[in-house]
């Protein structure tokens, strides 16, 4: 394979505007879950969860090549496991540390109960691969539905416990003394995440959740700290890398995964830089700030 | 620093007189070793109430107690005259100064709106009264410089300072502080004390504060619990921090020196607990 067919595999725009209908679902389905990765993103950001979201993502792959093995409904399978995972580690985990090395031991076994499935499954062997690397490209309506169902449903839970996941993720005692259910909140936004995570692995796959779970989020923080604008361009650039992936998709023979994780690797790169030169404006104010709250000091001991 | 948002002041002293904290025959303990017990002890509203003692000695419990997050092992404890409530909207709280990270989506208006209605459902709506609320109580506290800063930028005084202005944000009748100096410069204590004394002499509310360091406030405190080995002694710091009260409760011998209106105490029998060892 020399580079011409290399770039004929990845890009291709022959008969593109025939096959663009075809992926209709697709785009909707990547819109949604786009919009549902960004909201979510930023608590997990902000509850320091990306390691949980790829322990909880191994544990969906394990339920969803379960499903495959029997026959049953793959997105159901996902979700029993990405759910019953999220669960042992809401209820399990209160410290980092302690979730950290739970998760250590979990995914492995996750992931190793996985490929045992699929070692017995005698089906296609795309289904088999679509599972770890995505599989969007063929959702059909029922699946759309069950999809965006699930979609909407977290999306409302998330807007409806916005504020107080807020409190208790930046400030958990005092959160607390205020009467937020704080342990409860965590229950349920780990319920939520597990529902996340299992939705979009029928994108990009279980290996590569965290692309749009993690990477549009992070993006956001490093330009930012509005919360309102890290929520707008957290959601944007999971959309962008989600629905752009499936229209790059489109031309080439490779799944649509590696686009996705490209373009959302690159918007985290831009943001980065453009994040740098912001922290070094802010600590060399910082710096200067407190040199001049030092000069009033000694003043006032002089005086 | 004088207070700009146009809260009305309370009356001195709430209700006719009534307490703003009182425990009766209150008792504490963990396991086998008991932390206090036969407490009995009323705290005025525009208190300045310190409680002071060694590591381990029960201080952060007793401010649990009263934050509703530990029940007492015997004994009753009401706030405002009513049972202690998790969660209720008549306490304010600092609580230890703990660095936010660097990347916390919030800015240091953000925080202190949290304290405001953190606790509701739903998204907040933009809203003129409640900005309002928030740079009148940002300007209170000294931040309105920084008020559009990210709080994980922010230093520790700082963000100690927008930690006060989230307590005052309801303009609560008990104010609950745990080592709300700890770690700050003494520029930032001088700062975050008065913040805290201006609450309670002028809004009159009732303030507990938990310290290791009695100095930083030494002209604000009213009274004093000290705790120590199960035993305690409530007073003003002048009957309290005595050579002979303090050698009686750690039943060792303690000095307790004056010097230029500071307090310094010697010999305490656990080397781990330096306390009024000034900054």
């Amino acid at each position: 394979m020399d580079v011409q067919d290399i770039l004929e595999a990845v890009f291709t725009f022959d008969n593109y505007a025939q096959l663009l209908p075809l992926v209709r679902n697709s785009l909707i389905a990547g819109a949604v879950l786009g919009v549902l990765g960004g909201l979510i993103g930023t608590f997990v950001m902000m509850r320091d969860l990306a390691f949980a979201v790829h322990g909880i993502a191994e544990l969906s792959f394990a339920g969803a090549a379960f499903a495959l093995l029997v026959g049953a409904n793959v997105v159901a399978g996902s979700l029993v496991g990405s759910v019953l995972a999220a669960l042992v580690l809401g209820l399990m985990g209160i410290r980092a540390r302690d979730r950290n090395s739970i998760i250590g031991v979990v995914m492995p076994f996750g992931l190793g109960l996985g490929i045992l499935f699929l070692a017995l499954y005698e089906g296609r062997a795309a289904n088999k691969f679509g599972l770890l690397t995505g599989q969007i490209v063929s959702v059909d309506d029922v699946q759309l539905n069950l999809l965006l169902g699930c979609a909407v449903v977290v999306i409302v839970a998330l807007i409806a416990i916005w504020r107080p996941l807020t409190f208790a993720s930046a400030d958990a005692d005092l959160a607390e003394a205020r009467g937020v259910p704080v342990r409860g909140l965590s229950i349920l936004f780990m319920v939520l995440l597990g529902v996340s995570v299992a939705l979009s692995i029928q994108v990009v796959g279980a290996l590569l959740v965290l692309a749009l779970l993690i990477t549009p989020a992070a993006a956001a923080l490093k330009v930012t700290s509005a919360p309102g604008l890290v929520v707008l361009l957290s959601v944007v650039f999971a959309c962008t890398s989600v629905v752009g992936g499936i229209l790059l998709a489109l031309g080439g023979r490779i799944p649509i995964s590696p686009y996705v994780t490209t373009i959302s690797f690159a918007i985290y790169l831009v943001c980065r830089l453009v994040g740098s030169r912001r922290t070094a404006r802010r600590s060399r104010r910082a710096v200067l700030s407190s040199g001049r709250v030092r000069a009033a000091g000694d003043g006032r001991q002089g005086a | 620093m004088t207070p700009t948002t146009s809260r009305p002041a309370r009356s001195p002293h709430g209700a006719a007189g009534r307490p703003a904290i009182s425990l009766r025959g209150a008792a504490l303990s963990f396991g086998s070793r008991t932390l206090w017990e036969d407490l009995d002890l009323d705290v005025m509203p525009g208190e300045f109430f310190a409680v002071l003692g060694p590591n381990g000695s029960g201080k952060t419990s007793f401010l649990k107690v009263l934050l509703g997050l530990q029940p007492l092992d015997s004994g009753t404890a009401t706030i405002d005259g009513r049972p202690i409530a998790r969660g209720s909207r008549t306490l304010g709280y600092i609580p230890q100064q703990k660095s936010f990270p660097p990347e916390t989506p919030l800015r240091a208006r953000d925080l202190v709106g949290l304290g405001i209605d953190g606790h509701r459902w739903g998204v907040r709506m933009r809203s003129r009264s409640h900005r309002d609320l928030v740079d009148g109580l940002l300007r209170d506290v000294g931040a309105s410089s920084y008020a559009d800063a990210p709080v994980g930028l922010l230093s520790g005084g700082e963000q100690q300072r927008l930690r006060a202005a989230q307590a005052l944000a309801t303009d609560p009748r008990v104010l609950l502080c745990d080592e709300p100096l700890l770690s700050l410069d003494l520029n930032h204590q001088q700062a975050v004390s008065s913040l805290i004394n201006r609450q309670c002499h002028e809004r009159h509310s009732a303030v507990v504060f938990v310290t290791h360091e009695i100095n930083p406030i030494i002209d604000y405190v009213d009274r004093v619990l000290y705790l120590a080995d199960g035993r305690f002694r409530v007073g003003s710091p002048a009957e309290v921090m005595t050579s002979e009260v303090l050698s009686d409760l750690y039943d060792s011998p303690v000095e307790v020196l004056h010097s230029n209106g500071r307090i310094v105490v010697v010999g305490l029998p656990d080397a781990t607990t330096h306390h009024h060892e000034g900054v």
